[in-house]
């Protein structure tokens, strides 16, 4: 809730989201389902729509829609169909796209996000269904338009929440959420900047003066290709339609205004109102002729549900109950399915829970930074991790050389052990080639031992150097606490 | 010499080498010369690739030869069925210069059993019409009589195998366009069940209701087609997985304890005088030969006449709603985009250019269907037409359900007047669409049916009944069709002849 002045404004947001699913082949035709090659190269007379070419169901598609459907915790009905939805559009080969109505895959799910606040609240999925994409208009030449077909036909599934969110941040989390989902549960690899992933938020807001609500018309906005772009389109469109709603309370509302289309300008960082799509569309929709209704018995629904991996939320449970890691650790791990599984792997090797969530919160968030990727793309093998955590829990070695032999032990493929050996890293713990480091030390600087020894202001400062002298002559083979003890010592003798 | 003979004898003559495939082709393409120039029946023909195939043909012998059922015969396509040469129009100035990059499932399978496609026949545009003057390249005309329309939509398939132009051909039936071509052209037509042939590659009209069939000169000729082209085809997700019989098996035994149903709603006085009597002729001769004769009921296909003599039927209302929505949807691709017309003239923007394209290039009754199919879908309207008519066609299609139960096929007529006069139904589009009053029924409710002649009328014009049966029947239907022909010896009707002598096709009276 906003409060501006006497007035207290509810953002009320809800979102489409398109997902690519990442089949072989398209959704109605054998035609490759892969970005990237050169125009009209996977294109067939069923993609094309061509005269009299029919439509041939994938059923891969259907089962990648039903794992989303099922891990956002909506039904799936036992019989699912295709209509036609109709309006045209060069990049829309026959002029209508096949599409799911009224018999949609999935129905009634939702998903939690943290709230403005604290907290976790559920953003509630209306449906889930599947429909072909149309092709790219490529608008790259000054005297026409060239249409590239090869995104023709390739599998989406819509996913349509209700207006639950009420900020831009619940947007973005949202998002980002369902852009793991899809990832997590191998749907499709959800690439905002290759289009596999595209989110429309339709935005409003409830605004009460004086115990009298008033609603501005829904604002929806398409073709965002980035989540600040996302976020941006939120946060602009509230101050935006709070701002025009001023101007005329009673004109600038739901009830007079009704549904608007904005597209989003990166330049300017506005929404800008986009007349050519004001037409209401009457889709005239019905059934698909060409195409048999599908039915999802249950055996087939049930086997898709057990072939799901723990997913983020069931994961983040566990993290917190069974392992007892922190928040910020959790968050971490369940960024993506990958980095969870190596972790979960090293653990079942051995590795101490904290030491090895430290090391990749670490270390390993530093070189994904360095190498512009993610935590898991590094190649950290769960042997690795696990032998390295359990040295370091083990003090066998300091945490410097743990540092040191993460990074190396992933760009040498070998284990850390055998490198720590093989370089003599582990931590000394002969007393006696400790003090003798230690004697060398105290030898090489009596100054510090002299004001160690006269107990005056600058005793701990003196003290600390000699130990980091010490540490420095050791080469990271030596342990602290062990250090301080025997120096101390050393020095009272 | 060919007209004479049926598709299966030039196929055994052709194998057993008394014939080369070459000569026979040849026969074909000199008669298409004589002939087609007035007759219009053929948009296109393939002198030089079947020639060519058929050279090819003859270099194959013995035991090669006999694994091919239709070897060598010289077939003509109605030209909404693509092929991978030539030119696929629909008869249609938006599709005038299409070449397709495919050819269709049914028409591949003939040339896959020997056959050569001699040529794409001429059509009512996109399907659309009951007498191939809605083509918008040329009028065909009647073999029987030249003033006179050889039905539609494929009235040049219809034609071409009544003139002996080509040994069969295949045409597509989405509400008779099969069956009433047959009857007035006096040759067997066969709508089969919907989803036992394939429909890739058959530009789509309607789509819950077309089917491609055989036209032949008699019924074993039809049934050696049917044998070759049904059957399940994975690119066709309507297409049924279902054995297909072997049709020429027993086709010339006479199914036994046969009962025969006559429509009462079929026989009333929308139906013509001359044709009535014929069909009664027709099953008195069934009566003859065993079968067992009742009437039937079909509630929901029953046709009314109104004081104004205008005729309305259920049937009739939901097949122009189902036909028309489904048209409407599936022309939408022609936009000048993509493949076929473009507009010449300048314009402004996109929807300018769709509007134009389609404007110029589609003929008036497609734009009729593809206005009156787009309203009916349209948001407000849905509920009262469109899912009302999908509502009716459930209760027509129990109708025959509830038929079957008491007998084993139906006879009705196909057309409630024989080959009418050129330009004679062309002003008023509801007259040419009360044509398919007694066959659009089928395509409603999925079901076979077999066209074949009965009779001749006084002004010699052919007359033809339908024979009708469940699901699936089709073997059925062409044992009993069979069993009539033989007794009447109502086969292989030339046009051309009349009692031995040579008629000149010219009108009479």
């Amino acid at each position: 809730m906003i409060e501006r002045g006497k007035d207290k404004i509810k953002p009320v947001i809800g979102m489409e989201i398109h997902a690519q699913l990442a089949t072989e082949s398209k959704l109605f035709c054998r035609c490759v389902n892969r970005f990237g090659d050169p125009p009209n190269t996977n294109i067939c007379p069923v993609c094309m729509g061509l005269p009299g070419a029919l439509p041939v169901l994938n059923l891969r598609a259907v089962e990648l829609g039903i794992r989303v459907g099922l891990a956002l915790n909506c039904r799936a009905p036992d019989v699912t169909k295709w209509d036609r939805k109709s309006y045209y559009y060069p990049d829309l080969p026959k002029n209508y796209q096949i599409s799911q109505f009224d018999s949609p895959l999935c129905v009634n799910g939702y998903m939690e996000i943290p709230e403005e606040g604290g907290g976790v609240k559920k953003v509630r999925i209306i449906r889930a269904h599947l429909e072909e994409d149309a092709g790219k208009n490529i608008h790259d030449y000054p005297s026409h338009t060239c249409v590239d077909l090869n995104r023709a036909g390739v599998p989406l599934l819509e996913i349509v929440s209700e207006p639950d969110m009420n900020s831009a941040g619940e947007v973005l989390y949202y998002a980002k959420m369902m852009q793991r989902l899809v990832r997590w549960v191998s749907a499709g690899d959800a690439n905002m900047e290759m289009g596999q992933i595209r989110f429309e938020p339709n935005i409003n807001l409830h605004i009460t003066r004086n115990e009298k609500i008033y609603k501005t018309p829904i604002v929806e906005v398409k073709n965002l290709n980035s989540f600040r772009s996302l976020e941006a389109t939120v946060e602009y469109e509230i101050e935006r339609q709070y701002d025009e709603w001023l101007e005329d309370p009673a004109a600038y509302t739901l009830e007079a205004l009704g549904k608007q289309n904005r597209g989003f300008d990166v330049n300017s960082g506005m929404t800008v109102y986009q007349r050519e799509k004001e037409e209401a569309h009457d889709y005239r929709y019905f059934p698909e002729p060409d195409l048999t209704p599908v039915e999802i018995g249950a055996e087939w629904r049930e086997s898709i549900r057990l072939s799901l991996p723990e997913l983020p939320m069931e994961r983040e449970k566990r993290y917190k109950l069974d392992l007892r890691l922190n928040d910020r650790k959790i968050q971490m791990l369940i960024q993506d399915k990958a980095l969870g599984d190596l972790f979960d792997g090293s653990v079942s090797l051995g590795a101490p829970p904290g030491t090895a969530a430290n090391l990749l919160s670490g270390k390993g968030a530093a070189l994904a930074n360095l190498n512009n990727c993610r935590i898991s793309d590094l190649g950290i093998k769960p042997d690795q991790l696990a032998e390295l955590s359990k040295m370091l829990s083990e003090s066998k070695i300091v945490s410097t050389t743990a540092s040191e032999l993460f990074e190396r032990m992933i760009a040498e493929n070998h284990s850390p052990m055998d490198i720590a050996r093989k370089e003599n890293l582990l931590i000394q713990r002969d007393p006696g080639v400790l003090e003798h480091w230690i004697d060398e030390v105290i030898d090489e600087n009596p100054g510090a031992k002299e004001e160690v020894l006269s107990g005056g202001k600058k005793q701990d400062k003196a003290f600390g150097f000699l130990m980091g002298k010490v540490m420095q002559k050791s080469r990271g083979r030596s342990e602290p606490g062990e250090v301080q003890r025997l120096l101390k010592a050393r020095l009272i003798e | 010499m060919s007209i004479r003979l049926s598709a299966l004898e030039l196929r055994d003559s052709l194998v057993r080498g008394e014939l080369s495939v070459k000569e026979l082709v040849q026969d074909y393409l000199d008669r298409i010369t004589e002939l087609d120039s007035h007759l219009d029946a053929f948009n296109s023909v393939f002198a030089e690739r079947s020639i060519d195939k058929a050279r090819e043909l003859d270099k194959l012998r013995g035991a090669d030869v006999n694994r091919y059922p239709l070897f060598g015969l010289p077939i003509a396509v109605k030209d909404n069925l693509c092929t991978s040469y030539g030119h696929t129009t629909c008869s249609s100035r938006i599709l005038a210069d299409f070449q397709a990059p495919y050819t269709a499932t049914a028409v591949a399978r003939l040339e896959d059993a020997g056959a050569v496609i001699i040529g794409k026949a001429n059509m009512d545009e996109f399907a659309m019409g009951s007498s191939t003057e809605n083509s918008a390249f040329k009028t065909t005309r009647n073999p029987w009589n030249p003033a006179h329309v050889p039905g539609g939509s494929s009235g040049g398939p219809a034609a071409a195998v009544s003139a002996g132009l080509c040994a069969a051909a295949l045409g597509s039936d989405t509400g008779g366009s099969i069956r009433q071509p047959a009857a007035f052209c006096g040759i067997v037509g066969l709508k089969p069940t919907y989803g036992r042939v394939s429909r890739y590659g058959l530009v789509a009209y309607g789509s819950s209701l077309d089917q491609i069939g055989p036209l032949a000169r008699d019924t074993t000729d039809c049934a050696l087609l049917a044998g070759v082209i049904a059957g399940y085809d994975p690119a066709d997700s309507t297409s049924v997985n279902a054995d297909v019989p072997d049709y020429l098996g027993k086709i010339n035994e006479p199914p036994s304890n046969l009962t025969i149903g006559l429509p009462e709603e079929f026989y009333t006085d929308a139906l013509n005088s001359e044709i009535r009597k014929s069909l009664e002729d027709a099953s008195s001769i069934f009566s003859s030969l065993g079968a067992k004769i009742i009437q039937v009921h079909l509630p929901h296909s029953r046709i009314d006449i109104n004081g104004s003599g205008e005729l309305s039927s259920y049937a009739v209302a939901c097949y122009y709603i189902i036909a028309m929505a489904e048209a409407s949807s599936n022309l939408s691709r022609y936009d000048g985009v993509h493949y076929g017309y473009r507009t010449d003239a300048k314009v402004e923007d996109i929807v300018d250019l769709y509007s134009k394209s389609r404007s110029e290039g589609f003929g008036e009754e497609v734009k009729r269907r593809i206005m009156l199919g787009t309203y009916t879908l349209s948001s407000g309207y849905y509920d009262a037409y469109y899912l009302k008519a999908l509502k009716v066609r459930r209760l027509i299609k129990s109708d025959f359900d509830r038929a079957f139960k008491d007998c084993d096929i139906l006879l009705c007529p196909v057309s409630p007047t024989t080959a009418f006069r050129l330009g004679e139904k062309t002003l008023d589009p509801l007259s040419m669409y009360l044509q398919d009053i007694y066959t659009l029924s089928l395509n409603l409710s999925g079901l076979p049916g077999l066209a074949l002649p009965c009779g001749i009328s006084k002004s010699r014009l052919p007359i033809g009944m339908q024979l009708i049966g469940p699901v699936f029947s089709e073997e059925k239907l062409f044992r009993a069709a069979r069993m009539f022909e033989r007794e009447t010896g109502l086969s292989r009707l030339d046009p051309y002849r009349m009692n031995g002598e040579k008629v000149n096709g010219e009108e009479n009276s």
